[in-house]
């Protein structure tokens, strides 16, 4: 993967044109002219058109269109099962990594829909970064070896890991808690600081957007918080999409908010407006703690 | 809580028979515990108090002699055995290792089931068999036996003790650590190579070890691969080679004591080698363990 700087031809176009077929997909970010160089906001921007998703016969996700804006922090609510991690899985395709399950429809990344046939299915997964519920750090590497390892097994140029790694590890707030033991276990840190160090191994590849499945649920409230507060911060920098299960949660931290139930949209709004004056009866029943 | 509730507290007549019946089963599987301690107890212990008098450094580094003289030791047959386990260590361990990868990670289960269920059919195949098969390969097309083919006979054996344990191993590789590097966009047979491979690393070690020391008090197949060899140390393995385990057979059925207590101390030192072997297989197995779980 080269580094040409270069604008991605999707997003000066209009609408998704079609290309040329021998032109490969290239995850935007690694176009991008080096890394500090950070790019317009205006890349990022994720839409689902008519996505469903299945696990064999059970149909997961139904019929969802939705909107991710570049620079906002998107909620996703919902009880145990309604689909909301599914279709965040879709995103960056990691949904298909599961035996028997497959997804229909659309997600356009800046316009190009990661679901077409020339797509290559690695490449997405490093333009749409993903942290999972449990922090998940390489149990066989470094605290630095685990911030750069997205960098080094997809064959980054050696001479920038270094910066990018460090730069990463600043993004993620956890620099100064690990500067002096860079070289220690990366499971030899706290909860906490163990997913805030799978956020920087994210972040290290400079995704356009960032997938959250719960990533706060197996963490202390003082942690939780700190995750809070990152979010808020990194808004600036990847598209944020947060699945979580804690209405609080979804409060404090996302300009957006989406409400599903049983595989379906219910509602999507400004996070205020979705808590305190919901249009949907069911949005205004689970918010309001009445079931879920 | 009621009255009635309380009554269940009493005994209703069948206490004692419930209770005897709890002792019954805790002793016999005590009985049966022990009974596997002693019989390893015993039979180390036997080897120890028989083998450990002609146990010397002169009997560790001299050959062994010629029929019918004493004072001989095993030399070459630790040399042969060495070679022997060594080639077919090389030979069965990256073959099994390669089957656990494409069966665990890359294989679907319709393909890895069958795989599976026939490395354990090999496991079971007695190695008297194995040693028929190889003679009629090598052996006879040879003119005779050789270290090469004892080693063949010995890869066969391992092979499948190998694949399933790393199999199992690479199994308890945490989901979450693959679903983490995929996520990041690292390509399926790089996270292969650099995270499941590195994080199961202990337990890949302790297969081998497994299937080494498994196969190093092999007899038959050695018997009937390994040749009739000459006197004196050899480590060409395109020739017939000494081995321990068929030293302690031939002098097991000489018709004299010396003989006899020779086998006996060939026997202490195959079984402290495998014991050694099967003390470092847990310690790295521990260590892969501690992984997985971090």
């Amino acid at each position: 993967m080269d580094s040409q700087p270069q604008e991605p031809a999707t997003v000066t176009e209009p609408d998704r044109a079609p290309q040329s077929a021998a032109v490969p997909f290239q995850p935007p970010a690694a176009r991008a002219a080096g890394p500090r160089a950070r790019r317009a906001r205006e890349e990022g921007t994720v839409e689902l058109k008519k996505l469903n998703a299945f696990y064999g016969s059970n149909h997961a996700v139904k019929d969802l269109d939705l909107h991710f804006a570049a620079d906002k922090v998107t909620a996703i609510i919902g009880p145990s099962g309604c689909g909301k991690s599914t279709m965040v899985r879709c995103i960056n395709r990691m949904h298909e990594e599961i035996a028997s399950a497959r997804a229909e429809g659309e997600v356009l990344l800046d316009g190009l829909d990661l679901y077409d046939e020339r797509i290559d299915i690695v490449a997405v997964r490093r333009a749409v970064g993903m942290v999972f519920q449990k922090p998940n750090p390489f149990p066989t590497m470094s605290v630095f070896d685990n911030v750069v390892a997205g960098l080094r097994l997809t064959g980054a140029a050696r001479g920038e890991i270094d910066d990018r790694g460090r730069e990463a590890l600043v993004a993620a707030g956890l620099w100064d808690e690990v500067k002096e033991r860079l070289r220690a276990p990366g499971v030899g840190l706290s909860g906490g600081q163990q997913q805030r160090l799978c956020i920087a191994r994210a972040l290290a590849v400079e995704p356009e957007v960032l997938l959250m499945d719960e990533p706060c649920s197996a963490l202390d409230p003082v942690a939780t918080l700190k995750i809070e507060e990152l979010i808020g911060e990194l808004k600036q920098r990847v598209t944020i999409v947060i699945v979580t299960h804690n209405m609080q949660q979804a409060a404090r931290v996302a300009d957006t908010t989406v409400f599903m139930l049983d595989g379906q949209l219910v509602e999507v709004g400004p996070t205020e407006k979705l808590f305190t004056t919901p249009d949907d009866d069911r949005t205004e029943q689970y918010v309001t703690g009445k079931f879920g | 809580m009621s009255a009635n509730q309380h009554a269940l507290l009493v005994d209703r007549g069948n206490l004692r028979r419930r209770n005897a019946l709890n002792r019954l089963v805790s002793w016999s599987s005590t009985v049966a515990a022990v009974l596997a301690v002693a019989v390893l107890i015993v039979v180390v212990g036997s080897v120890l108090l028989r083998g450990l008098d002609a146990l010397s450094w002169h009997f560790l580094t001299t050959p062994t002699a010629l029929f019918g003289e004493s004072g001989g030791g095993i030399s070459n047959a630790i040399a042969g055995s060495a070679i022997i386990v060594a080639v077919g260590a090389a030979m069965a361990i990256p073959v099994g290792i390669g089957v656990a990868i494409y069966t665990t990670e890359f294989a679907p289960p319709r393909i890895a089931n069958p795989v599976r269920f026939v490395l354990d059919v090999l496991n079971g195949v007695p190695t008297i068999i194995t040693g028929i098969f190889v003679y009629g390969l090598i052996v006879v097309p040879q003119g005779h036996g050789s270290g090469f083919a004892g080693s063949v006979a010995l890869a066969i054996v391992m092979l499948p003790i190998v694949a399933r344990t790393s199999q199992e191993v690479l199994a308890l590789v945490p989901g979450t650590l693959k679903e983490a590097s995929a996520a990041l966009g690292i390509a399926h047979w790089r996270t292969v190579v650099r995270v499941t491979i590195p994080t199961a690393m202990g337990g890949l070690v302790t297969g081998a070890l497994l299937g080494v020391a498994r196969v190093a008090g092999e007899t038959a197949p050695l018997l009937l691969a390994a040749g009739i060899f000459e006197q004196g140390v050899k480590t060409d393995p395109s020739q017939p080679l000494a081995s321990i385990p068929v030293f302690i057979f031939q002098q097991s059925e000489a018709p004299s004591p010396q003989a006899h207590t020779e086998a006996w101390a060939a026997a202490l030192v195959l079984i402290a080698f495998v014991l050694l072997l099967n003390i470092v297989a847990r310690a790295f197995y521990a260590r892969s363990q501690r992984r997985m779980k971090g």
